[in-house]
């Protein structure tokens, strides 16, 4: 690919190397109001930077980038298709909202751990970036690394007995996730020689052995214990209650996330050799027990930010669903949900951190009453939960009708039944959680609310609102999207 | 002028127009917030009659034959379609007329109660769901608002928050959301075979699909929209979510969801089967006797209610089905009674649930039996319930009894002369269940206590917009022959769907 758009290799440069950049600024010279600037107007420029590169993958279909102009192998291939565009876009709005949010929160509670903070922050958001656009599996390693090395501490600097329990075992998980991930491309290098994943997408489709299963197993096996995807999601529900809020939403919105993303990445393409339709279909039972097993727990919590947790759990499940279904509507549906999914969620944290920060602590019961002082703040939680359970007119409906419609289409009716459920699930444990929150009176064990006067910081208001609007809007903007999801979709499997 | 006007784009737009209107409206009270009560009164007023009046355009232009219409791509092959035709300003008009007079009713209900900024703003979020359901040109768009519909009357139904309504709201969802995820496997599988299609009079389902198929995805669509029409055994929700306020359950009941489901049972039928097609399937009959059931289990439940909304409630339940039962015997003269009777019974139930308001909000009384000698206290009020209770009953000339005329005839004109036998009980348990209540009021027991002399009547913003409900019910009556009355609208639908004048 010679004739690239010239825009298109500082577009990817800056997207990987200014946050880094950002971090080292923000590691030598501590000044929150300089690096809260800093950090919204990279998330400003991402989003402006995005919209030609968008333009030039819609016109030319997947971009391939070698790094400093070495050709494959020997180079370092980037590469840009629309899932990767989408969580390009997720990474630039879902950041920038939480950095807004994260300049008023660290000051209205004087986080002790502000400018830690906001490096780590710097380096995930580089670590992400780099991650959605690499194309050779040694580089997914290394931003994965990058991104779990980010993150944990991230929980950590909560601070306390449960957050620095919930970090480590965090930290386990990560760990063996990564060595696992390190042995299957360990695995794939022996067997085929081959790294970059257009090379292998591209290999005749009867060369994979045995090995390469082997392979592709203990890649997802360790993939699914950074994604946190059920049966491996055990740290999840805590590390992410741990977390302060802003971090809870970067994690539950884009970090688990990203390894999810990996998961669908390689199985479509890369490795499509080494699976055969029984074993997509056990892929997809595990993603709806995942679905399931979430959506029960969510209900059964107490406290709000664990319902928010197991939420993810549940909501990553239907990321799986790509790999039964494997259609471009399929395709496009689960990148809707995941972009959907991302914006509502981190919305969801941004608010339930506010009214934390209204009512002291996160227990359920203590909610009641809180639709009087934060009305707007609830209105955007509950609007962001309706997304997330897909209902319309929301970004959530959009990728729960292609999905249904894929599933229906290829006479797969189980999954759009388990989409369904999901669905279902989903509205009663936001709708329980809203519930309690315009209970009255307010149970009289409970300290009465903090009356705020001057109603919420504005930093903390917008970045939900905005979000949860955002999500909203998406319901509105299929048609205008859908070419761009589809560029780089897997040919219909037969 | 008119032919210029009649094809300007904002012209044709109307539809969209019409939902914006109350959509804005409540968008804009809920960004006000809570204390901005003066503003909040004028937009809600304001958009409650610009939207009249916009309605009295459409239905204007619609009798002249203009094809008001708009279009937005949602998804690929996939439009949000908005199209006024005859039926949607049928359930148009209805809803905007009573969304005038219930505002009117709630800001004098609600007075000094917390939260109304929320109330307001989902109430008119709410009218602009049911606007969208009634112009809806497709199935997906229909799904759209009618699944907005459920999100925006919940709040409404939780209203007060106290524990009884939440469980209310828990089991509202519980149908409502469980009904819609059936009705959205119907709909996709719809498309999946058919693509994107309009509603079409004379439907637009190809017969020669297997025919086991074509009644598995009518059955999913019926159940779809038979938990909103409350038929039975899906009406579960609707005497539980009587706990709302008083203005809330007149336009869940009268206007919003339930009509919006019934409305979907004549969409299904109509438009989208076609009824051809329905009486090969032979689903007119399942429809039929559902409707027959529903209509004499809800009067039977009724009859055992001693609280007077939980009476109304179950009322309701029978009479909504009056509507699918028109559909279900599939005579012109009986779908012109059905489809007229979704205008009457919106009339009479909306009154006597402002009825039942004023009762409790005035006199604290919620229970049949206190209402002893209420027709001297409060003679307005009770004179208007019993109009609309003689109404429900079929009492001549009031509304009621030209739904009932039309449907005893169109179940004579296709031979089905149960539909006569299903009409006596229920006229029967009607009765049975609302005269007492009538007779308690005007002429008290002996032992009944004595509210003292001179009236003691609501306040003039509940009074009002109950004494002007209760004369439309009773002018849709006496003025049935007139241009633009229920019936003669009804007609024109009626010829639209069968092609001759009936």
């Amino acid at each position: 690919m010679t004739e690239l758009d010239s825009l298109v290799a500082p577009t990817l440069t800056f997207l990987i190397f200014a946050p880094l950049l950002a971090g080292v600024v923000a590691l030598l010279w501590p000044r929150g109001l300089v690096l809260d600037l800093l950090s919204i107007s990279l998330g400003a420029i991402s989003l402006v930077l995005l919209v030609p590169l968008s333009g030039t993958v819609m016109g030319q279909g997947p971009l391939l980038l070698e790094l400093g102009g070495h050709e494959l192998p020997l180079g370092i291939p980037l590469y840009v298709d629309g899932l990767a565009l989408a969580m390009l876009w997720l990474t630039a709005l879902t950041g920038l909202g939480t950095a807004v949010y994260a300049s008023g929160w660290l000051r209205s509670v004087s986080h002790p751990s502000g400018q830690q903070y906001r490096v780590l922050w710097f380096l995930l958001w580089s670590g992400l970036n780099a991650l959605f656009v690499s194309g050779d599996l040694f580089n997914i390693y290394v931003t994965l690394e990058i991104t779990t090395l980010a993150a944990v501490p991230l929980v950590a600097l909560a601070r306390g007995r449960e957050a620095l329990s919930a970090a480590m075992q965090y930290l386990y998980f990560a760990l063996v996730g990564s060595i696992l991930f390190l042995l299957g491309v360990a695995l794939v290098y022996a067997e085929t020689g081959l790294l970059a994943l257009p090379e292998l997408s591209a290999r005749e489709s009867e060369a994979a052995g045995p090995g390469e299963t082997i392979a592709l197993l203990a890649i997802t096996v360790g993939l699914a214990m950074k994604a946190a995807l059920f049966p491996a999601h055990g740290w999840l529900p805590r590390a992410h209650a741990a977390a302060s809020p802003p971090a809870s939403a970067l994690l539950s919105a884009l970090v688990a996330k990203a390894a999810a993303y990996l998961v669908i990445r390689l199985w479509l393409g890369p490795f499509e050799a080494a699976w055969t339709p029984a074993v997509a279909q056990l892929m997809g039972v595990v993603g709806v027990l995942g679905i399931l097993y979430g959506s029960l727990q969510a209900l059964r919590q107490h406290r709000l930010k664990p319902v928010i947790a197991y939420s993810t759990v549940a909501q990553l499940g239907y990321l799986l669903l790509l790999i039964p279904l494997a259609s471009v509507v399929a395709w496009q549906g689960v990148i809707y949900h995941a972009l959907v999914h991302g914006l509502a969620k981190a919305a969801f944290f941004l608010a339930a951190g506010n009214l934390i920060l209204g009512i002291g602590h996160d227990r359920l019961v203590g909610l009641a009453g809180c639709d009087r002082v934060l009305s707007k703040n609830l209105l955007a939680m509950a609007v962001a939960g309706v997304a997330i359970a897909g209902l319309p007119p929301t970004g959530g409906f959009i990728a729960k009708w292609w999905m249904i419609t894929a599933a229906l289409e290829q006479g797969q009716w189980w999954w759009a039944v388990a989409i369904g459920m999901g669905g279902l699930l989903a509205a009663l444990y936001v709708f329980r959680v809203v519930s309690f929150a315009v209970h009255s009176p307010r149970p009289w064990h409970e300290e009465p609310l903090r009356e705020t006067r001057h109603g919420l910081n504005r930093l903390l208001l917008w970045p939900p609102v905005l979000l949860a609007a955002a999500a909203v809007a998406l319901g509105m903007t299929g048609e205008l999207l859908a070419p761009f999801l589809a560029v780089g979709a897997p040919e219909v499997s037969p | 002028m008119m032919e210029a006007l009649q094809d300007h784009p904002v012209w044709m737009a109307m539809p969209a127009w019409m939902v914006l209107s109350s959509l804005v409206a409540g968008l804009l009270i809920l960004v006000l917030g809570e204390p901005y009560q003066r503003t909040r009164v004028v937009i809600n007023l304001g958009a409650a009659v610009l939207k009249l009046v916009l309605v009295g355009f459409m239905l204007w232009g619609v009798g002249q034959g203009h094809d008001f219409e708009f279009r937005l791509p949602l998804l690929p092959g996939i439009d949000l379609y908005l199209h006024a035709d005859s039926l949607s300003m049928l359930l148009a008009t209805l809803s905007a007329i009573l969304w005038l007079i219930t505002t009117v009713y709630a800001i004098g209900y609600l007075e000094q109660s917390p939260n109304r900024c929320r109330f307001f703003g989902f109430f008119s979020l709410c009218v602009a769901a049911t606007m969208g359901v009634s112009v809806a040109g497709n199935l997906f768009t229909f799904f759209l608002f009618y699944e907005l519909l459920t999100l925006t009357t919940w709040p409404l139904v939780v209203h007060r928050g106290v524990s009884v309504a939440l469980r209310a709201g828990k089991r509202y969802l519980a149908y409502t959301l469980g009904g819609g995820g059936i009705f959205l496997f119907g709909i996709i599988a719809l498309y999946a075979l058919m693509g994107d299609q309009v509603f079409t009079p004379g439907g637009f389902v190809d017969p020669d699909l297997p025919p086991a198929l074509l009644i598995g995805i009518f059955l999913l669509l019926l159940v779809g929209v038979g938990v909103k029409a409350a038929m039975v055994p899906l009406h579960g929700w609707l005497p539980q979510a009587m706990v709302a306020p008083a203005p809330v359950s007149a336009l869940l009941h009268a206007v919003a969801v339930v009509k919006a489901g019934a409305f979907g049972i004549v969409r299904l039928v109509y438009d989208v089967y076609g009824l051809d097609l329905v009486a090969t399937l032979g689903m007119n009959h399942v429809l039929a006797i559902a409707a027959a059931i529903t209509i004499v289990w809800g009067s039977l439940r009724a009859l055992q209610a001693s609280d007077i909304k939980q009476r109304l409630a179950f009322s309701t339940v029978s009479q909504v089905s009056y509507i699918a039962l028109g559909v279900g015997i599939g005579s012109p003269m009986a779908t012109i009674g059905g489809l007229v009777h979704l205008v009457h019974q919106g009339l009479m139930k909306i009154t006597l649930f402002f009825c039942a308001g004023n009762l409790a909000e005035t006199h604290g009384i919620k229970r049949v039996d206190q209402v002893d000698g209420m027709g001297r206290t409060m003679p307005w009020t009770m004179a208007a319930f019993t109009l609309a209770a003689l109404g429900m009953i079929g009492v001549p000339p009031i509304a009621g009894f030209v739904s009932k005329w039309y449907l005893g005839l169109g179940g004579v004109e296709n031979g089905q002369y149960w539909v006569l036998g299903v009409l006596v009980a229920s006229t029967l348990l009607n009765a049975a269940y609302f005269l007492p209540v009538l007779r308690r009021a005007w002429f008290p027991r002996a032992d009944a206590p004595d509210r003292g002399p001179g009236i003691h009547e609501a306040p003039l913003s509940l009074l009002i917009p109950t004494v002007a409900t209760a004369t439309f019910a009773l002018g849709a009556g006496i003025l049935a022959g007139m241009p633009f009355s229920p019936l003669q609208w009804a007609q024109f639908i009626g010829e639209q769907i069968y092609g001759v004048a009936p």
